[in-house]
């Protein structure tokens, strides 16, 4: 995928729709360093995108907020009874 | 596998197969929420999944004597529940009420071609209209209900391979390596999925908030 959208490539010339397609690797930090440059030198010039990077941090903090949950007393006593059963059993 | 996490584990087993309650307790409140929305993703209710989880506990104890420790425990959990998910799930014919029609393209690009522009003369590839800022700060963002409430529902309409791949990476929070160990993905196939997942995550919130 990122393979193909960089196949018209040159170096000094990514495009906004280039970025686009590698903003996720980016912040994976997964890119190799001179495609990791390229994009730090657009993202220096180009307001729209950074404002799309920053967007996209944004996104996976607020996705991370999902996670947790309590346990129902309900669930918890049912596990646990669970676990007495095992830990009782020869 | 880290240091840190292979000695937590090695003193957890420990406590566990000693019978030690309070560890089990702590496990149970790590992850039992996360094993609920993991294995609602392949099973058709809420019930189900609750049901398959509690499996996944039982079948992490009965397992406990011959764990090995080549994953961490909490894979090793996860790769249990989603097991059992799977074929609870095929046995309840299930598959997401929306995901299942939604055609998992993972070819062409994840934005569309129409938001850049298309004419050399005019600069291509660069954005045809501006990226809107979001009204609210990142702080806002992040401890504002409705966004998470948005973004959830986008995850509920992401293509299947996406939303397990997003789910398991940016909300239960495992490494890329892991995740492409529980899904059975390469490396390369992992990132394009999450990448097009966040990109339409963004999307929903940017059409919340823009």
């Amino acid at each position: 995928m990122s393979q193909r959208i960089l196949e018209d490539f040159q170096p000094g010339e990514l495009t906004c729709r280039q970025l686009a397609e590698l903003v996720s690797d980016y912040i994976e930090g997964v890119l190799a360093p001179p495609l990791r440059e390229e994009i730090v030198a657009h993202l220096t010039g180009c307001s729209d995108c950074s404002a799309y990077v920053e967007q996209m941090r944004r996104t996976i903090a607020v996705t991370g907020e999902i996670a947790g949950g309590e346990v129902a007393p309900s669930t918890r006593a049912s596990l646990l009874a669970l676990f007495r059963g095992w830990a009782g059993s020869p | 596998m880290a240091t840190k996490q292979r000695e937590d584990d090695a003193a957890l087993l420990a406590a566990l197969r000693a019978g030690d309650e309070r560890a089990f307790e702590r496990l149970v409140d790590r992850h039992q929420a996360a094993l609920v929305r993991v294995a609602r993703q392949y099973v058709p209710t809420q019930e189900i999944a609750e049901d398959v989880a509690q499996e996944a506990w039982l079948g992490l104890l009965r397992g406990l004597d011959s764990f090995e420790g080549r994953s961490s425990l909490r894979t090793y959990l996860f790769r249990i529940v989603m097991n059992l998910a799977r074929t609870r799930g095929v046995r309840e014919a299930r598959s997401a009420p929306f995901s299942s029609l939604v055609r998992d393209g993972e070819e062409g690009p994840s934005v569309e071609p129409e938001r850049f522009i298309s004419s050399p003369a005019r600069g291509a590839g660069h954005w045809a209209s501006p990226i809107r800022p979001w009204s609210q700060s990142a702080e806002q963002i992040a401890l504002s209900d409705e966004a998470v409430a948005t973004v959830y529902e986008a995850i509920e309409h992401l293509p299947e391979n996406q939303r397990r791949v997003v789910t398991l990476r940016d909300v239960e929070g495992f490494g890329a390596d892991e995740v492409c160990d529980l899904l059975g993905l390469s490396e390369g196939n992992q990132r394009v999925l999450l990448h097009r997942a966040r990109t339409k995550l963004r999307q929903a919130l940017a059409e919340y908030y823009a």
